[in-house]
């Protein structure tokens, strides 16, 4: 096996590829949380935007409309979420998985014709310099603008969260709904904000796997990532940037256990596919075993509906 | 008078019992039960399409998709039977036991079990296509067409339809190339875009120019035309989706099949049988080859074709031997079907073990 250091440099693009639809629908989801609704739709809202994505793309032939009516998509299956959970006052699980089934039926039932058609070419930035830097050159460079835009969401997120005053209206919100709603801050109206977020960066992510990642429309295309999503939200203590650690080892280690089984490493086959799930939980664990900070971090209303009257 | 009325009650008796029995006999309805999604486009994909062939010769049909191989099969043919099926095909490995479960229920209903061994009642038969016979073709192009002798194989699970095919795959390849090596990657899926491009990634980065799949979607050779390496389309022609990477694609071609066996319902023909077709009968169907294909590989190809669909030419000819060096099939000889239904173990030259 050929291993220089452009070897490495590729494997680690792949990684970083295979964890953007993650991060995007994670930090989504974060944001969510964080105003105290959970939201277990994120595997319906991402498919959503997988076949919008998809769909637009074939009809009208643009790529921009295609992204955003994705994400359009996203906010639009999510504001069903949102009206149901915030101002019919449901439960947010049942409501949540109701909207992971309906996502997953409706995206099949409008892929039908969609079926067989390959995607269009995606335009990726800075091609010309992968081969200027050794190592740096296949990581930095020739990625789609989406990718560029995930890897700078935990860090805006983190930014917005901490240092802008909407940030904190909105962990305020998540934390304490009445204490926020008795300083005038309007709850419903924060969250309902909040949930749209989640599902346009659900959409987003769906749109990334069917227009970039694998250009193609498939049902069930998504494979469950919507739920490790959700896994990565609670298991990263509604921390974005571990957010980012967390989905680069689960990408990382779905990545190198093929290369481990292509180079031949005498390790079972099935304990390789179940790396992924289990060095990312312990991770993520052990990085966030600090029970103080957890409490600090873990939005305590989270998925307890907020009546204005009570 | 008396006897005029009774003979002219009789014969319109009659009249009326054959009217009933042709009206039966043009409105037989077939059924067929899916695993996945018709919108997979590759093994549920192509069942669809030889269900719509059925339609299309003048048939009522109706399909059940994403059954799972549980109780839950047993329901649904329950009630497909119970509902004025008169055909019913299950298109799946994991129905065997359901299928012969409730066939014994509706001995009238005609079952028809895909890829399956048992026919414990004499209204099931099962079907099969012998894809390994595709797989020596594409084992040929791509001993032919690799310039680094390293091959890579995205695999599904270890059963013997898997490794039957990558055994063929090699065994071909390595005739015409004893050089090369055959990388096996396991996917664990037979559908999962995402995984399915990640592993097909991880065999080019390690220097596999030529890239074969035995799973479902079109995301490997979407994955080779980006990366300018080589690949086989699986399922159906998957040409327009890597129209550089893409050599020639397997095509699984169910329609002519299920048109004769629910003609046969038709006629009142139909009898248990087990089919296991290959290039012979149509049923695996090479796509047109590559331009980029040499014309004399080209030639070759076509011939072995010609002679795999006549039977001169077997997939599995002897000698072959498995990893360890014991002899698996003597010289001159052919591996029987109970070998091929069974194999469990690789031939000389992949690499790696077989997961257990």
């Amino acid at each position: 096996m050929i291993i220089d250091i452009n070897f490495i440099g590729l494997i680690i693009a792949s990684i970083m590829a295979s964890a953007v639809p993650l991060i995007l629908a994670s930090c989504g989801e974060l944001i969510t949380e964080r105003s105290g609704v959970l939201n277990l739709g994120v595997e319906g809202m991402m498919i959503i935007g997988a076949i919008s994505g998809f769909a637009l793309m074939t009809v009208t032939g643009s790529l921009i409309i295609a992204v955003f009516g994705a994400m359009l998509a996203g906010v639009l299956i999510s504001s069903i979420f949102a009206f149901l959970t915030q101002t019919l006052i449901t439960n947010h699980v049942a409501t949540g998985l109701a909207l992971t089934i309906f996502g997953i039926g409706i995206s099949a039932m409008i892929g039908k014709n969609f079926v067989g058609i390959p995607g269009k070419e995606f335009p990726v930035l800075f091609e010309g310099l992968k081969d200027t830097i050794p190592l740096l050159g296949p990581i930095l460079f020739g990625h789609s603008i989406v990718f560029y835009f995930a890897f700078a969401l935990p860090f805006i997120t983190s930014y917005f969260l901490k240092k802008t005053k909407i940030g904190l209206i909105v962990r305020a919100v998540g934390d304490s709904p009445e204490s926020a709603s008795n300083q005038g801050i309007n709850v419903k109206l924060v969250r309902y904000a909040c949930i749209l977020y989640g599902g346009a960066m659900s959409g987003l992510a769906g749109a990334y796997l069917s227009m970039i990642y694998t250009p193609q429309w498939i049902e069930n295309m998504t494979g469950g990532r919507g739920w490790i999503a959700l896994a990565l939200v609670v298991f990263s203590t509604w921390n974005p940037i571990k957010i980012l650690i967390g989905a680069m080892i689960f990408g990382g280690l779905t990545i190198i256990q093929f290369h481990m089984q292509a180079i031949g490493v005498r390790i079972p086959v099935q304990f390789l596919t179940a790396l992924p799930y289990i060095v990312t939980i312990i991770v993520l664990v052990v990085i966030s075993r600090d029970s103080r900070k957890i409490r600090l971090s873990t939005p305590s209303s989270l998925g307890k509906s907020f009546h204005k009257d009570n | 008078m008396h006897k005029f009325l009774i003979r002219s009650f009789v014969s319109s008796l009659v009249l009326l019992f054959t009217l009933t029995v042709a009206a039966i006999a043009k409105d037989v309805k077939a059924a067929f039960v899916y695993i996945g999604p018709t919108g997979d486009h590759g093994w549920t994909y192509q069942h669809d399409v030889g269900r719509k062939a059925v339609e299309a010769a003048g048939f009522k049909t109706t399909y059940v998709e994403g059954v799972p191989e549980s109780a839950d099969a047993e329901r649904v043919l329950r009630q497909l039977a119970n509902s004025g099926h008169d055909i019913i095909f299950t298109t799946s490995f994991g129905y065997m036991n359901p299928t012969n479960k409730v066939a014994k229920e509706f001995p009238n209903v005609k079952f028809e079990h895909a890829t399956g061994y048992k026919r414990e009642h004499p209204n099931v038969s099962t079907y099969a296509a012998r894809f390994y016979e595709g797989r020596t073709i594409l084992g040929t192009i791509a001993g032919t067409m690799t310039k680094s002798n390293v091959i890579g194989y995205v695999a599904s699970f270890p059963i013997p339809e898997v490794i039957r095919g990558i055994n063929s795959f090699t065994l071909a390849a390595q005739k015409v190339n004893p050089n090369i090596k055959t990388k096996i990657v396991w996917a664990f899926t037979w559908y999962d875009p995402g995984k399915e491009a990640e592993a097909a990634k991880a065999l080019i980065d390690q220097g596999a120019d030529v890239i074969a799949q035995h799973t479902d979607s079109t995301a490997i050779v979407q994955m080779a035309e980006k990366a300018g390496v080589y690949a086989f389309g699986q399922a159906s022609d998957m040409d327009k989706f890597a129209p550089k990477a893409v050599l020639t694609s397997v095509e699984n071609n169910w329609g002519p099949y299920y048109v004769d066996r629910v003609k046969a319902v038709a006629n009142g023909t139909w009898n248990q049988k087990d089919t296991w077709h290959g290039i012979g009968d149509g049923m695996v169907v090479i796509s047109g080859l590559d331009s980029q294909m040499p014309s004399d590989l080209q030639a070759k190809v076509k011939k072995l074709q010609a002679d795999l669909a006549s039977g001169k030419v077997h997939s599995f000819t002897g000698p072959i031997y498995d990893q360890k060096g014991n002899l698996m099939v003597a010289e001159g000889k052919t591996a029987d079907d109970g070998m091929l239904a069974g194999m469990m173990t690789y031939v000389k030259g992949v690499e790696g073990d077989i997961p257990k």
